[in-house]
């Protein structure tokens, strides 16, 4: 909860204040589904302030709006990307931090070529693996690196891969059945 | 029966499953705006003061805040009910309570403005537990609720709106008992629906009077017709809603968020999103009602109840906009499940210095079936009887009644449960399973096994009005007008499959509008299991009626009468000679034709659902495992089985199940702070901890509508909180009387740990 005046304000600005002087032409390079990317690393609206996060950058500069932030704390895992092929939550990752990174978002997943959905993506809809949806890219991409790194999970590995992710709906189970399905649709 | 739909009763996709799965979904805080402005909430650190003064100035200074907003400032927009509670007040009665309203070119920024401001407030004793309120020195929070007991009765549901069980004589019942149970049972852990997408609103506001709002609700016609009386029947408000990140009733009541967006708006002439951060939504967004009951209920040696007596107390936190429909909707749902002549059960509603309740799914009668039953089940241990054949034989028979929540009689005309029960109660092996109370149906070292079971049902199936348009096109496709919005449960796909069956046109000739207020008609929305009796029905009129009216266009052309058409795949043929037949390009290039379907609320069908449950208690720690849930329903007909599976597995979450299990919101009663509104320390279950689940869904068709089906999604969560309690009261041979069931609770049972003192506090 937002509670009364403390004694903060006086630090918050010093700390804009370094923060501009700071602003000498720094760049962040990171790759974003394949393409790309480089940025201005600043306080102006148009550069990443140093203080933003990934899950931030992606929505708000680049308008990869298909990464979800729920809980903004690292306990939902409704904003999960790859980074590198691994599943890192955005929201508790700086933009700064991703310097020579490869991203990838729910956005990239599927083929750029034919624009075929990835095999997941299709499980998920054969499955109807979702009800609202908002925790869904999340947990497609959560699946995505468990697959990386174990292509043939057993149910209670998909589980555990899937154990960061919130979803209130319950659509858990239809999930597990999905995320089987696609391991054995690439196998 | 074989299914001989086309499409009712078949697994279809989704129509937006390509977006949800590709992140091409657009929920509320997806959609870009130009020129858009960001609203956020200066909150209340103190329970209960009074707000001597507000400095804004150097907010106000800070570059890029274009507006800052206190009670001073803004209209006397009120909510609640009765509309007692302001949008922004001079008396703050929680801790997150609105205090100001700031709107900046950034979110960085309006956040940093909130720091700026400077409130002093004159500190008043708060009161944050029911019976301490309801004491005559208690701290009163409103001069309109004297001893903070809240208005009863829900306007909305007529002059005599339901606001207790008063029938026949209990004193006469409790002499005609073979025995008699007394206790008290509390269920107030005011678990959080949580859905993963925080409330919110954008709002653009022009003068003089014209809001529009874009909105995440389940029912976002409602929000029109709610903002409409709060903001004094001065604004004309349109509403478009979008694609909800769940809700599970929770954002049917989002006037505060929306209200918020909208006095920035109507302050800065510019377009305002205003969304709630996770910690706002879990500390100062709507929770379950808290409720407590001493009842006594008399019972014969058969199981007939001979009456029921008692006080159940509701605390709504600091206001009330639904909590009275709550208990009128849960005192018409406590008569369908438990049949007694002789009932003399009295709600009050009383509010705190805490945090507000609000709509859960469940709606009242999960809160009164977690209190009651175990009662109840205090009397049937007395006499020995099984807790599943009383369910069974108490819950209601077509020809039975109840009173509803307008105050009216109404008797059940739908079907016959038992059949889904028992199958249910079959394949669980309850038969096997019940030992008989407060006994263990295994035991294993330090572990011991109960089963539970519990039942809930709901005659909101067939409650509120709903309208719908189908416009029929010249090349063959359908357009459906409806203002219902997607919360999870599929439904506007489910809309598109009646309308295709009804006009037998392939699924994507089908297309539904968005859900904006002003282009579609009248919709209460999706609440309860209200969507597909209800819904549908209009649904089904609209595109009868459309149908009706191309026969009577086309019928001439034909030669023939319109009740001799019939239509497949947009052509038109007599159904006696089918190669009589023409396409509906017939209809003419330069026409459409529309049908109108309206449904009037109706309140003789209740649905049910009843579930069984397997725990294992750890007797050494006091950790309890839910093994295993077998639900059981009948819905007349399964419109989409992969649709009805998910809501059926959503017995667990949204404050369900597991509300009796680990979930509970944590509210420090000396400095009415909660203590865990965040997702870390809020328990929720994880993948790993999924237990089993086995759902029944038979079809007995209803006299519904017609595809003969009922909904029953809402009610899900419901009879499994009471279950849980009973198994593992069973398990370890002692009754728990609070939910949820934690480690220290079943140790504190078991008499391992000694009772905590009780906590301090302002109250």
């Amino acid at each position: 909860m937002r509670c009364k005046n403390t004694g903060g304000d006086m630090a918050v600005e010093k700390a804009r204040a370094v923060r501009k002087k700071s602003q000498e032409k720094r760049r962040l390079n990171l790759t974003v589904n394949g393409q790309p990317i480089e940025l201005e690393v600043g306080t102006e609206p148009h550069q990443v302030d140093p203080a933003h996060t990934l899950a931030h950058t992606l929505r708000e500069t680049l308008g990869l709006t298909g990464t979800k932030v729920s809980c903004d704390h690292g306990a939902c895992g409704s904003c999960t990307v790859l980074m590198d092929g691994k599943a890192v939550l955005s929201c508790m990752t700086l933009a700064v931090e991703c310097n020579g990174k490869q991203i990838t978002t729910i956005e990239g997943l599927s083929d750029p070529k034919t624009g075929r959905m990835d095999p997941l993506q299709q499980a998920f809809i054969d499955y109807t693996a979702f009800q609202c949806g908002f925790c869904t890219p999340g947990m497609i991409m959560s699946a995505k690196a468990l697959l990386y790194e174990n292509p043939f999970p057993t149910e209670e590995e998909v589980k555990e891969g899937l154990s960061g992710n919130f979803c209130r709906c319950i659509s858990h189970y239809q999930v597990v059945k999905a995320v089987v399905a696609a391991s054995k649709e690439v196998r | 029966m074989a299914n001989t739909y086309r499409y009712i009763g078949k697994a279809t996709p989704r129509k937006d499953a390509t977006e949800i799965v590709t992140g091409g979904t657009e929920y509320l805080n997806d959609i870009k705006f130009p020129d858009l402005l960001y609203g956020k909430v200066l909150r209340s650190p103190h329970p209960h003061a009074l707000i001597k003064k507000v400095d804004k100035s150097k907010a106000l200074r800070l570059d890029g805040v274009k507006a800052v907003l206190t009670w001073e400032d803004v209209p006397d927009w009120k909510g609640g009910t009765p509309r007692y509670t302001r949008i922004l007040d001079r008396k703050v009665r929680y801790v997150g309570d609105a205090v100001a309203l700031v709107a900046a070119i950034t979110e960085e920024i309006a956040k940093e403005a909130l720091r700026l401001i400077n409130v002093e407030y004159e500190l008043l004793p708060a009161v944050f537990d029911m019976e301490k309120a309801l004491k005559p020195n208690a701290p009163q929070l409103y001069d309109e609720f004297p001893g903070n007991v809240v208005t009863p009765g829900a306007p909305f549901f007529g002059p005599k709106s339901l606001k207790e069980v008063a029938t026949g004589d209990v004193e006469k019942g409790f002499q005609e008992a073979d025995v008699m149970a007394e206790g008290t049972f509390g269920y107030e852990n005011i678990p959080n629906p949580l859905p993963p997408e925080p409330p919110g609103a954008i709002a653009l506001w022009e003068e003089p009077n014209k809001l529009t709002l874009r909105v995440s609700n389940q029912a976002s016609y409602m929000d029109k017709i709610t903002l409409f009386h709060v903001m004094g029947r001065k604004v004309e408000v349109r509403t478009i809603g979008g694609p909800c990140g769940g809700s599970f009733g929770s954002k049917f009541m989002s006037w505060q968020v929306q209200s918020y967006a909208a006095l920035l708006s109507r302050a800065t002439g510019k377009p305002v999103k205003l969304i709630f951060t996770k910690e706002e939504h879990m500390a100062a967004f709507t929770m379950r009602p808290a409720s407590r009951m001493k009842a006594r209920v008399g019972m014969k040696k058969d199981g007939t109840v001979t009456a029921i007596s008692g006080t159940w107390l509701i605390d709504t936190g600091y206001y009330s906009m639904t909590t009275q429909s709550q208990v009128a909707v849960g005192c018409g749902e406590v008569q369908i499940a438990v049949r007694c002549p002789n009932w003399d059960l009295k709600p009050v509603i009383v509010c705190t210095n805490r945090n507000a309740s609000g709509i859960v799914r469940g709606f009242g009668g999960q809160e009164l079936k977690c209190i009651l039953t175990p009662i109840l089940s205090l009397a049937m241990e007395k006499l020995g009887i099984d807790p599943f054949e009383f369910l069974k034989k108490h819950f209601v028979k077509p020809g039975d009644g109840y009173f509803w929540r307008d105050g009216i009689w109404y008797t059940y005309r739908g079907v016959d449960f038992t059949k889904a029960m028992d199958k249910g109660a079959e394949l669980f092996g309850w038969k096997n399973r019940w030992k008989g109370w407060l006994k263990p149906t295994a035991a294993d070292g330090t572990k011991r096994r109960g089963v539970g079971v519990g039942v809930h049902g709901n005659a909101d199936i067939g409650e509120d009005a709903s309208e719908a348009y189908v416009r029929l096109h010249p090349d063959g496709t359908a357009m459906l007008s409806s203002c219902v919005t997607e919360h999870g449960t599929g439904q506007r796909s489910n809309y598109i499959k009646m309308v295709a069956e009804v006009l037998q046109l392939p699924m994507e000739n089908v297309s539904i509008t968005p859900s904006d207020s002003l282009i579609n008609p009248y919709e209460f929305g999706p609440a309860g299991s209200r969507g597909t009796y209800a819904i549908g029905s209009a649904v089904i009129a609209a595109a009868e009626d459309a149908r009706q009216k191309l026969f009577e266009l086309i019928a001439p052309m034909l030669q023939a009468d319109p009740c001799d058409l019939e239509t497949v795949d947009g052509v038109i043929f007599v159904k006696s000679h089918p190669e009589k037949r023409i396409s509906w390009k017939a209809m003419s290039i330069d026409r459409t034709v529309t049908g109108y379907g309206r449904f009037e609320p109706d309140y003789t069908l209740t649905n049910c659902m009843m579930s069984f449950v397997d725990v294992e208690v750890d007797t050494e720690t006091g950790n309890v495992t839910l093994l295993r849930v077998v639900n059981t329903t009948d819905a007349g007909q399964i419109i989409d089985p992969p649709g009805l599976e998910g809501q059926m597995n959503g017995c667990l979450g949204s404050g369900g199940i597991d509300s009796a299990l680990f979930e509970e919101t944590i509210l420090d009663r000396s400095t009415g702070h909660i203590l865990n509104a965040n997702m870390i320390d809020y328990k929720w279950r994880t993948f790993p901890q999924l237990p089993v689940i086995n759902n029944v869904a038979l079809e007995t068709p209803f006299p519904s509508h017609r595809f003969h089906a009922v909904g029953v999604g809402e009610i899900a969560t419901s009879p499994g909180p009471a279950a849980v309690l009973m198994a593992v009261s069973n398990a370890i041979g002692v009754w728990l009387h609070e939910y949820p069931v934690t480690p220290e609770k079943v140790l504190k049972a078991l008499g391992k740990v000694m009772p905590k003192k009780k906590k301090g506090g302002a109250a």
